[in-house]
This record gives structure tokens, sequence and C-alpha cells, in this order.
């Protein structure tokens, strides 16, 4: 049967993550009020502005039904916006939080869009070939606590981590055609 | 290998703005407030559009220190603009560290016979179209991102619909359009050949597309959702409305729930004055921006 997978859609490059799922099989819904979250067996939380993502969240009570499902176990994924939304501190900065990862984010940790830059990065995860992957204005993680897997760090800075059903990247994987991360994803759906 | 500025990264971030709404600002203020109602980016410059048509006189790059206030409050992308050419006003932006350079028709241009060439940049360019030829030679000379020119500071939607409609049009019959015709076309619409290939086999353009110029009320950003852009630039639209928090905050809500009509009907309520607005029939052709830059 078909796996269904939402990507959230309030806002940013949910279209890419939509065709990235389809292409690997998945039934996918796009999630932009609180009753599309029903019936999905994980979620994606795409790139895109935190701050604008946080305030269309806070909508119909729509941020607290995806906490609820996260401290359900059910999997999400969340890139680049997606993981600022899912750390439980984000460095200088009151916005919206979904609460759920035992992370320290910090926004734009690379600098601004000048500084923004693509990379071939090591994840044994995902095997030995590595991961091209895209940075924009990305964030980093400063901290992350005992219970976080760090996946992969670009010169010593944390941007690719799981924690049990959680799995963030402060880069790109929707963008290049290389798959592997949302595979991997998919599997943590068929393991939960 | 590790490539700062690529193509890639200049469109990602574009990919990232869709869905959302890119407001105009010229003040720390204004920036704060369009952060607050969730705008995906600002858009810094001295004046907003409908002024500078109002006050006339020649429209140039922002002062410096305009840009770097307004950097300094948000969070979210700054964007600035550049006169049509100008490379140097560019460079200037550039090194200031504005994330998105729009080399817009809304300022007076510099050169009227030829564009920046963007290719040089590491920070990306958003550039105008009435027409898919437009938009792909802009996209040739290295924009990672196209908006419709629009009508702009006019409050009048109906320069970006047509805009958007003659685009998507276009876009539609490439995709119908033989191979052996596909050189004809791109000599006629006088676009990259290579370009012409790529619409005509994915039936879209190869960046982002947002509409801008003359958009005015959550409903006319819910409609232009609808034609098929990606998001949404207000200009004038918000700060020279009524109250400019809630009309702001409603076109953000609009942009992602376009299809909504129940709610877009909600949104739309008790929005105060929307900016005045201007009938382009009564604009003489050296009044219409749309016409600056080919």
């Amino acid at each position: 049967m078909k796996k269904r997978v939402g990507v959230l859609a309030l806002q940013g490059a949910f279209r890419e993550h939509r065709q990235v799922l389809e292409k690997l099989g998945c039934d996918v819904v796009e999630v932009r009020k609180t009753s599309d979250l029903d019936g999905i067996q994980g979620l994606i939380i795409p790139g895109g502005e935190s701050t604008t993502i946080g305030k269309l969240l806070r909508i119909d009570e729509m941020g607290d039904k995806i906490k609820e499902l996260g401290a359900k176990d059910m999997p999400i994924f969340g890139t680049c916006a997606g993981m600022i939304l899912l750390s439980k501190t984000i460095v200088d900065s009151e916005q919206y939080s979904l609460n759920l990862m035992d992370t320290v984010v910090e926004r734009n940790a690379f600098g601004r869009q000048i500084a923004s830059f693509e990379t071939d990065l090591q994840v044994p995860a995902l095997g030995v070939n590595p991961l091209r992957a895209v940075f924009i204005r990305a964030p980093y993680l400063k901290e992350v606590a005992p219970n976080v897997g760090i996946l992969a760090e670009y010169n010593g800075k944390i941007v690719f981590v799981r924690q049990g059903n959680l799995l963030a990247s402060a880069f790109h994987p929707e963008l290049t055609s290389d798959h592997r991360v949302h595979q991997y994803f998919l599997k943590m759906i068929d393991e939960h | 290998m590790t490539d700062i500025g690529s193509f890639k990264v200049k469109t990602g971030l574009a990919e990232m703005l869709k869905g959302g709404v890119i407001m105009d600002v010229t003040t720390p203020e204004q920036a704060i407030i369009a952060e607050e109602a969730g705008a995906c980016a600002v858009m810094a410059l001295e004046r907003v559009p409908s002024d500078i048509r109002a006050e006339g006189g020649v429209a140039r790059m922002a002062d410096p220190s305009i840009v770097q206030s307004i950097m300094a409050v948000v969070s979210i992308p700054v964007m600035a603009k550049a006169r049509i050419g100008h490379f140097v006003e560019a460079r200037i932006l550039e090194a200031l560290g504005a994330d998105y350079i729009d080399e817009s028709e809304v300022l007076t241009p510099a050169d009227d016979s030829y564009h920046i060439n963007k290719h040089d940049f590491k920070v990306p360019f958003v550039c105008g179209c009435r027409n898919l030829g437009e938009a792909l030679r802009r996209i040739g000379e290295g924009a990672a991102m196209i908006r419709t020119k629009g009508e702009p500071g006019t409050g009048n939607v109906i320069e970006a619909v047509r805009h958007m409609r003659t685009v998507m049009s276009e876009i539609r019959a490439l995709t119908l359009t033989p191979k052996e015709e596909l050189m004809s076309a791109a000599k006629n619409m006088g676009a990259p050949y290579d370009l012409v290939l790529y619409v005509a086999e994915h039936g879209k353009l190869p960046v982002v597309n947002f509409a801008a110029g003359g958009i005015a009320t959550p409903a006319d950003a819910a409609l232009m959702m609808h034609l098929g852009v990606d998001g949404i630039f207000v200009g004038s639209g918000i700060f020279k409305s009524g109250d400019p928090k809630a009309r702001a905050k409603a076109i953000v809500m609009a942009t992602t729930h376009y299809k909504d009509a129940k709610l877009l009907a909600e949104i739309s309520k008790d929005l105060g004055q929307p900016m005045s607005g201007i009938e382009i029939s009564t604009l003489t052709e050296s009044q219409r921006m749309q016409e600056r830059g080919w």
C-alpha cells in the first residue's frame, strides 16, 4: 500500500518535496489546514521563511496538532525552516516553535544570501558517496542533547540530525536529484 | 567542492519564497510591521511606486543607510532595487549584503539598450516581464527569479493579470509546438533557444515567477495565485492603505489560502481603505513604467 505523507504547504518549497515523494511512490497530501493532517503517516516541514510559516501555523491551532502528532511518535522531517520550527530553542528569537527537538538552532547562521552555498557532504548513514547539499541562508545547530543523533556536520557545524521519530536538515535535499534523504525518512515511516 | 553563489543557490532562495508575500518598505518601522504580518521578504526602497509616480523626477537606488537600517531590524531576506542597466548600483547593493536585487522598471532606467549582466554577480536578481520572450531574455542574462511587471503604483491589477495570462498562454503554446518549429518560435519571441527548449519540454519557466504591479487587496493576491504565480509582491498596496498592519496580514493569509473562498471572505473584512487606484487608460505612455526595459 502507498504511504500517505503530508507536506506542510503554508509557504515555501513544498512543491519540490511533493515531487520527490511522488517519484518515490508516495500518496502526498498538501497540508494547509488542521483537518489535512488526518490519516497521514508522516509529515515534511519544508524550507521557506520560518517566521512566516510559524505565524500561519498558529491559525486554527494547526501547530498544536502537529506537536501532538510528533509527541505521539509520528515521523516528522524538517528542512531548513523546518529544522528551525522543530527546535526547542531558537537563538536570539522569540518566534514560534513546535518545541519538539532538543536542539538549539541559530538562524541564518552561515550568513546572508551572499554566503549561500552548495557542497559535498559526508553522511555515513546514507552510504559512502557524498551527498550534494544546498544551503540557503541556512541555520545550523549550536547544541544538541545527548538523545539527538548527529548524521552530518559541515566544517564542524551540525547540519543533519535525528531524534527518534524526528529528522532535521539545515540543507535542502528537495532541490537536488539525489533522493537518499527522503528514502531515509520513508524508512523511518516504515519502521514506525 | 563548495560553490558559493551558484545559480542553484540563487534560484533556491526564490524557491523558498514561494507561496509568500514580499512587501515594499521604506523605513525600519515598516519592515518590522511587514515581518510581524508574515511577509517572507521585504523590498527596501526610498519611495513606494505610487509616490514615485506622484512626485516625478529621477528615481534611483535607495540610500544605502536605508537598506542597512532595514537589514538590521528583520531576520527575513531584504531585497533592494537597482535601475535597469545600472550595474554599479547593483554592485553597491551586493556589497551591502542585500539578499536579492530587483533590476526594476519602477526606478528610472540608467540604460535604454542593455540590462545588467546578472551572471557576473554572486547576489541573485529578480526582473520584470510582460511576456514569455521578455522573461526568457532576463533569465538568459542571469535573472534567478521573474515577476510580472504589471503597472506599479496604480493599485490596479489589470496589467499584472494581462502579463501573467500572456506568459502562461505562451508557455502552453510552446508545449504543443513541434520541435522543428521551436527555433522559429525562439526567433519570433526574441528568446534564447535553449530556454525555449526548456519551457517546451517542462511546461514552466526554469525559475520562480511572482506577481507584481497593482496588487492592492487579499482578493487581488488570491486571483494572481489562481493564475499560476508562485507568490506575490505588494508595493504601494500596503503602506498606502488605511490600515497597513491588518491589510498586510490579510494578504499573507490570502496568498496561502487562495483557494478557500470562505476564508477569503473572512479575511477581507474590515481592512479599512485600500490605496486609491488609477485607471490605466488615464496614464500617458511616458507614465507607464511597464514600457521601461525590453
